[in-house]
């Protein structure tokens, strides 16, 4: 069984019909990649499936429960953490109550232990635990919202463009990270603008359009796929 | 500053100009007058400073109560000055009955730990209540509107209290152990304002604790943010904000008890106006949505109001001077909103909170 079956949703703003029937499978351990360029429903998918929003029709399944009207506050705990699309750092918290944010919903004794993994993962963020958020980098910010989603512990990690606004030696990075926290075991759903460095990472990939899904593929094939080539990753 | 060339001339500008200058050279020439005639002491000086400390201490109290709200929502609850009279109503019934038994006197501090608490638990009830019923279903809807609630909320729990306690004035009980004065050095400063200052300081040390150090205040922090983020670390958003309008209710509530220990008469339904316009003042005046900005503002409203009807309008040849005081704590909010509307700790408003 798929860990999120995403099942024909249709979300809405308003009156605009943002989502039109959008479905797709993530099964556990994957790294799956959605990209399509602006407007064609990415952020709205993961918002979607993160309970910022609630599709109008359709449904979400997690682990087999359906969670499409479920708040975004309840899945945390539930193990589906989300880096919001601009890293959404608390710019006014220090580092390290950033983190501690990311841990809100546990109440196990662990946190502390989790703490020093985050610093060793980006250490960084250890050198400046005390410093408040909005004087870090971009870069460093995004690796503070990584690793405050990791914090909570989630089995599935939904990834709002991780790699936009940074300089490109800083996107490497970031993509290295996704892969490492992959190859922890846990469940990625990527959403990228950048789909050459999402497909080199991801198992495998959906393009959306217009708030549908246009192609579905593994990232091998999509990287060959011509239509992927010549509209998302610059390829004549 | 002064802009003089034509192209650019605004009437605005230059009234507010002239209006400064007013001002300055109101304050210069008062408090010259005042200090060369030699008619204050400076041990009086000391003592109005105290009382104005003391006085401040109350207003910063309140005043926390609008900024947390602010911070969080940025939403004004004009009924904050109800929560705090419905905590210090409430309680001059138990300061009365304490008194009666004789457990006032006999276990004085005790006795003010109890009414402080009765007091703030039942202003925090009021304030979780003010937020649940009149603005948890009006959140999202323009800003007048939750303003417009609040004014209709303030009244009904004004009348409300008058139905439950009737509307005659009620006074708090003295307490034998804060009669008497402190003697340093030739200035002898009531034991009353002492307590006063020390409890209203330490309640804000607790705050100040909640809201750095705690799970809770941090979440707090966070919200008031970033509602959206917060969400997404698994912030029960609707929880914090009760929980915030609670602890400002409390604060209130206690600055009711504390405010009946420093003037124990003038308890009925309408107590809760001047001190919540003023503590509005003293948040306005700090920074609105800042925590050490309303500390600041309601202790630096308090000494204004002593010491300046004394220095300034005395000075100026007007009339019993301190009978004014209101004027100049309401005259500081329209000069604070004309020449620092962001107050004295505050940021700029961004585009995100105007």
């Amino acid at each position: 069984m798929a860990l999120l079956e995403v099942n024909d949703i249709h979300t809405y703003y308003g009156n605009i019909h943002a989502l039109k029937g959008v479905s797709f499978e993530v099964d556990s351990g994957e790294i799956i990649a959605l990209i399509g360029s602006n407007g064609a429903g990415k952020t709205t998918t993961l918002r979607t499936i993160s309970g910022l929003m609630a599709p109008r029709d359709g449904r979400v399944l997690y682990d087999g429960e359906d969670i499409s009207t479920a708040r975004a506050d309840t899945l945390v705990a539930k193990g589906i953490s989300m880096v919001p699309e601009g890293r959404g750092v608390f710019a006014k918290l220090t580092v390290e109550e950033n983190l501690d944010m990311g841990a809100y919903t546990r109440r196990d004794s662990g946190i502390k232990e989790d703490l020093k993994g985050a610093y060793e993962l980006f250490p960084r963020l250890g050198e400046r635990k005390k410093q408040v958020a909005g004087t870090l980098s971009g870069g460093e910010q995004q690796m503070l919202a990584i690793a405050r989603a990791l914090m909570a512990k989630p089995r599935l990690l939904l990834l709002d463009e991780p790699s936009m606004g940074l300089a490109p030696v800083l996107v490497d990075g970031v993509f290295d990270t996704v892969q490492r926290i992959a190859n922890e075991g846990v469940t990625i759903l990527l959403v990228e603008q950048n789909a050459h460095m999402a497909l080199q990472i991801a198992d495998r990939g959906y393009v959306l359009q217009s708030g549908e899904v246009a192609i579905s593929d593994t990232a091998a094939n999509l990287q060959q796929n011509e239509t992927v080539q010549r509209t998302y990753l610059g390829i004549d | 500053m002064f802009k003089w060339r034509t192209d650019d001339f605004s009437w605005v500008d230059f009234t507010i100009d002239v209006l400064r200058v007013i001002i300055v050279l109101g304050v210069v020439i008062g408090a010259w007058n005042t200090l060369s005639s030699g008619r204050i002491s400076l041990a009086q000086w000391v003592n109005l400073f105290a009382a104005g400390l003391s006085q401040g201490s109350i207003y910063a109290l309140i005043a926390l109560g609008y900024t947390l709200v602010y911070g969080i929502l940025l939403m004004i609850n004009f009924a904050h000055g109800e929560v705090f009279m419905a905590g210090a109503f409430s309680t001059v019934f138990l300061a009365e009955a304490l008194n009666r038994t004789g457990f006032l006197n006999a276990q004085p501090l005790l006795a003010i730990l109890l009414m402080i608490a009765f007091a703030g638990l039942v202003s925090m009830s009021v304030a979780i209540l003010l937020e649940r019923i009149a603005y948890r279903p009006l959140r999202g809807s323009p800003r007048l509107v939750p303003l417009i609630t609040a004014i209709g909320a303030s009244f009904f729990l004004q009348y409300t209290f008058r139905g439950l306690y009737g509307s005659g004035f009620k006074a708090y009980p003295g307490v034998n152990a804060l009669q008497g004065a402190i003697e340093i050095g030739g200035i002898s400063i009531p034991v009353v304002q002492v307590f006063v200052f020390c409890a209203a300081i330490f309640l804000m040390l607790c705050l100040y604790w909640l809201v750095e150090r705690t799970r809770v205040g941090k979440a707090m922090r966070a919200v008031s943010e970033n509602k959206e983020v917060a969400r997404l670390m698994g912030i029960d958003i609707d929880w914090v904000i009760m929980f915030t309008f609670g602890v400002g209710g409390f604060l209130a509530g206690s600055a009711g008890v504390i405010n009946g220990l420093f003037r124990p008469q003038g308890v009925n339904f309408y107590m809760g106006f001047i001190p919540g316009i003023k503590a509005f003042t003293a948040a306005v005046l700090g920074g609105i949505g800042n925590i050490p900005g309303a500390m600041l503002g309601g202790l630096f409203l308090g000494v204004i109001e002593a010491i300046g009807p004394n220095l300034v309008l005395a000075g100026l040849g007007i009339p019993g001077a301190n009978q004014l005081k209101d004027v100049i704590a309401f005259t500081m909010l329209v000069l604070v909103l004309i020449f620092r509307p962001q107050g004295i700790l505050g940021e700029r408003l961004s585009e995100t909170k105007a």
